[in-house]
C-alpha cells in the first residue's frame, strides 16, 4: 500500500511539473515576444517563414522561396527594413500540415523571428495562421485564398493574391456569353477535395448552368489519389464539351490531358484551376503542342503590364534563366507578400505585428507586382482582378490573357481548343 | 517493381525501403538518355538495367551486408531510409524539383480495338513486363543460381550448410531486386509526371503489394499489384473516395484469414 502511494505521488508530481513545464515551453514565446519582437540596433531583421520544399507542393515552394528571396535582395539593396538588412529564415515544412505548424513555432519561439511570411496552399495555410495568432504575430500570405482559411475567424492572416472562390467567374461568364450556337451544351467537372480547387466549382456551376451548359459529369476525388485513369475515363465517357478540372498541380493535370488524349478526346475548352499556371514547369511536362488551348485562372502572368512586374521579372530571368511566359505565379505572390510587409512595417515605423495587423486592416491600398492589394474584414483581396490564361501556339507556346473580355491586355480567346498533339 | 521487392525480402529478409527512389532513378536514369541522347525509352533499358543492377550490388556491399543479427530486418528500415534520403537528395539537386515526364511517340497515342482505346505504352509495357518475368522465372527454375536462390529463399541456413554462397546469392538478388526497378520507373515515368518526392506515394503502395502477396513470394507479388490495380480502378468509378480504401480493406480482409498474405508461407522463419 506504502508502494503505491508512493508511485501515485511519484506520477502526480512528474505529471504536474511535465504540465508546467510545457505551458513555460509553449508560452515562453508568446510572453516573451506577444507579436513584438524587434531586432536590436545594427541586427538583420530575421523573418520566418515555412516552405515546401519536399513533398506534393514541392514545386510550388521552390518558386516561393525564389519570389521571397528576390524580395529581400531587392529590399537588402535598398538598405533593408528601417535599416535593418532582411535575413529569411526558411524551414522545410515537406507539405505537411503538422510539420508547418511546428516550423513557425520554432521560427518565433527558438528563432525570435520578428515577422512571419505565409507558406504555399490553403491547405497548410489555415494551420499555419491559427499557430502564428497564438504568438500575435501577422501572416501575410499569397496562396492561401481558399474561403476556409478566412472562415477560421482569425484577424492575422492577409492574402494578397485573388479569393479562390472567384477564380472561374471570368472564364464562366464567358462561356456563358457565347452566342447560342457556338455555346457548348455540356461541361464536365472533376475536382480534388483540396480547400484551394474545391470551392471554386461550385460558383462556376452556377453561372454555367444558367446558360444553360448542362453538368455531365461532377466527381470529386481526393487530394491524396495519384490515379486518374478512371475519373478521365468518365469523363471521356460523358462526352462533355467543356472540362473543369480542379487541379492544385501539373501532375494532375497532365495525368487527365494524358488520358484524353489516348482516348482520342478533345473536348472545346479545356481549365484547370492550377498547374498550367506553372510556366515552364507545366511545358515541361505536358509538352507544347498539348499545352496549346489550355487555360488556367490566375491573378498574374510573366507578360503582366504592371512595371514593378516587369522589373521583378527582369531580375528573374537574370538570376534564373528561361522566359517572361515561363515565370510561375508563385514568384509573384511571394514578391507581393514581402512589399505589402515592407510598406505595413515602414508605416507603422516597426516591428510590432498588433501596429501591423492593425495597419493591414485599415483600408489602406497597397501596390503590388499582382497589382492592387486591400484587404477587407477577414483578410480577402477582393479587389484583386480574376483573369484567365490560356497557352497558344504549338511550337513558341506563348501565355497570354484571355479574360476579362475588355480589358486592354486581353487577347482573343482560342476556341474551340485544338485537339491534342496537332 | 514490387517483384523486386519481394525477391529481396524473401532472400534477404530486408525489407527495402528505399525501393521507391530507386524506381524514381530508373525513371531519371531513362529521362537523362532520352533528353540529351534521344535513346528511346525500351531500348534505353538495356543502359539502366544493368546500372540498376551495378547501384543495387554497390548498396548491398557497403550498407545491407553489413547487417547481421536478430535485428537486421528492423534495421534494415532504417538503413534502408537513410539510402532513400540520400538518393532524394542528390536527385533534387541533379534533376531540380521540377515534375518531369517520359515521352515518346507511343506515350499518348493509342490503338482502337472494339470501340476500346489501348494505349501503346500500356500495351509495350504489359509486353515488357511479361519478357522480364519470364526472364526472372527462367532464372529462378531452370538455373543452377535460381536453384541456389530458391534454396536461400527457403532456408538461409540450409542452404549454407549444402554449400551455397548464400552471401554471393544475398548480393545478387538485392542487385536483380533493384535492376528491376530501372524498368518500373520507365513505364512509371510515361504514365506520371514524377520527381524526387513522389517515391514516397510509390513505397508505401509496393510495401502493401508485398504484404498483401505474402513476403517473399514473387507470384503473390504480381497477384497482389494486379489487384490492387483492379479494385482501385473498379471502385474509382462510384467513388475516388473509397477506391484506395477498398485495397486497404480486402488486405484487413485477407490478413485475418491468413496472416502471411495470400501465397506466403504459413509459419515464422527463423534467421
Amino acid at each position: 500500500m506504502n508502494q503505491s502511494r508512493r508511485l501515485f505521488r511519484a506520477l502526480a508530481v512528474t505529471s504536474v511539473a511535465g504540465a508546467a513545464m510545457l505551458m513555460v515551453v509553449t508560452t515562453s514565446g508568446a510572453s516573451g515576444s506577444s507579436g513584438n519582437n524587434p531586432p536590436a540596433k545594427g541586427a538583420p531583421v530575421k523573418i520566418g517563414i515555412s516552405l515546401s520544399l519536399t513533398g506534393d507542393f514541392s514545386a510550388d515552394g521552390i518558386a516561393f522561396q525564389q519570389g521571397y528571396n528576390l524580395w529581400a535582395a531587392d529590399v537588402n539593396k535598398q538598405g533593408g527594413l528601417l535599416g535593418h538588412k532582411v535575413d529569411l529564415i526558411v524551414k522545410s515544412d515537406a507539405s505537411s500540415t503538422t510539420q508547418v505548424v511546428t516550423n513557425y513555432e520554432s521560427l518565433i519561439s527558438t528563432d525570435h523571428v520578428s515577422l512571419t511570411f505565409g507558406p504555399f496552399s490553403s491547405l497548410l495555410t489555415e494551420p499555419a495562421a491559427r499557430a502564428v495568432d497564438r504568438y500575435g504575430y501577422a501572416m501575410v500570405e499569397g496562396a492561401g485564398g481558399a474561403p476556409s482559411v478566412f472562415s477560421a475567424g482569425l484577424k492575422n492572416v492577409f492574402d494578397v493574391a485573388l479569393p479562390v472562390a472567384n477564380s472561374l467567374v471570368p472564364f464562366a461568364t464567358w462561356i456563358s456569353s457565347l452566342p447560342k450556337a457556338q455555346r457548348p451544351k455540356t461541361v464536365a467537372y472533376a475536382t480534388s477535395d483540396d480547400p484551394f480547387t474545391e470551392p471554386q466549382i461550385p460558383v462556376a456551376q452556377k453561372i454555367m448552368s444558367a446558360a444553360g451548359i448542362k453538368t455531365v459529369y461532377y466527381k470529386v476525388f481526393p487530394a491524396e489519389a495519384t490515379d486518374f485513369s478512371s475519373i478521365a475515363d468518365n469523363v471521356v465517357s460523358a462526352k462533355a464539351q467543356v472540362v473543369v478540372l480542379g487541379s492544385v498541380d501539373v501532375p494532375t493535370v497532365q495525368a487527365f490531358m494524358q488520358a484524353f488524349e489516348q482516348a482520342h478526346y478533345s473536348p472545346k475548352a479545356f481549365i484547370a484551376t492550377a498547374g498550367p499556371d506553372q510556366g515552364a514547369a507545366f511545358i515541361k511536362v505536358a509538352g507544347k503542342s498539348n499545352a496549346d488551348g489550355v487555360m488556367v485562372p490566375n491573378s498574374w502572368y510573366g507578360l503582366a503590364a504592371n512595371a514593378a512586374s516587369k522589373a521583378m521579372v527582369a531580375e528573374y530571368i537574370k538570376k534564373y534563366g528561361g522566359t517572361p511566359a515561363g515565370v510561375n505565379a508563385d514568384v509573384a505572390e511571394a514578391y507581393a507578400v514581402g512589399q505589402v510587409v515592407a510598406d505595413a512595417v515602414k508605416a507603422t515605423g516597426g516591428f510590432n505585428n498588433a501596429k501591423i495587423i492593425a495597419y493591414l486592416h485599415s483600408g489602406v491600398t497597397f501596390k503590388t507586382v499582382l497589382g492592387s492589394a486591400k484587404f477587407n474584414a477577414l483578410g480577402e483581396n477582393p479587389v484583386m482582378t480574376a483573369y484567365t490564361f490560356q497557352w497558344q501556339g504549338t511550337t513558341g507556346n506563348k501565355f497570354v490573357q484571355v479574360n476579362p473580355v475588355g480589358d486592354p491586355n486581353t487577347v482573343k480567346i482560342e476556341y474551340p481548343k485544338p485537339v491534342w498533339g496537332k | 517493381m514490387a517483384t523486386g521487392l519481394t525477391l529481396i525480402f524473401g532472400v534477404m529478409e530486408i525489407i527495402n525501403v528505399a525501393q521507391g527512389i530507386l524506381v524514381i532513378l530508373g525513371a531519371y536514369l531513362s529521362y537523362a538518355l532520352s533528353v540529351h541522347w534521344h535513346i528511346d525509352l525500351f531500348v534505353g533499358l538495356l543502359i539502366t538495367i544493368p546500372s540498376l543492377f551495378v547501384v543495387g550490388i554497390v548498396i548491398e556491399r557497403l550498407f545491407i551486408g553489413r547487417l547481421k543479427g536478430p535485428e537486421k530486418t528492423a534495421m534494415s528500415i532504417l538503413v534502408t531510409y537513410a539510402i532513400a534520403l540520400i538518393f532524394e537528395g542528390v536527385l533534387n539537386y541533379v534533376f531540380s524539383l521540377n515534375y518531369v515526364q517520359l515521352n515518346a511517340w507511343y506515350v499518348n497515342r493509342s490503338f482502337p480495338i472494339f470501340g476500346i482505346y489501348i494505349p501503346y505504352i500500356e500495351l509495350f509495357g504489359f509486353i515488357m513486363v511479361v519478357v522480364l518475368l519470364s526472364a526472372l522465372y527462367y532464372m529462378l527454375y531452370r538455373t543452377r543460381f535460381g536453384a541456389s536462390v530458391r534454396a536461400s529463399l527457403a532456408d538461409q541456413t540450409a542452404a549454407a550448410l549444402v554449400g551455397i554462397d548464400v552471401r554471393k546469392v544475398s548480393t545478387i538478388c538485392f542487385g536483380i531486386g533493384v535492376a528491376v526497378t530501372a524498368a518500373g520507373g520507365m513505364v512509371y515515368g510515361t504514365t506520371t509526371a514524377f520527381n524526387a518526392s513522389t517515391s514516397y506515394d510509390l513505397i508505401s503502395r509496393l510495401l502493401v503489394i508485398i504484404v498483401l502477396g505474402g513476403m517473399g513470394s514473387l507470384g503473390g507479388a504480381l497477384v497482389a499489384g494486379i489487384a490492387m490495380v483492379t479494385i482501385e480502378d473498379i471502385v474509382n468509378v462510384w467513388s475516388p473516395t473509397w477506391a484506395t480504401l477498398s485495397f486497404f480493406l480486402l488486405l484487413i480482409l485477407v490478413l485475418s484469414v491468413r496472416p502471411q498474405g495470400l501465397f506466403g508461407k504459413p509459419t515464422a522463419r527463423v534467421a
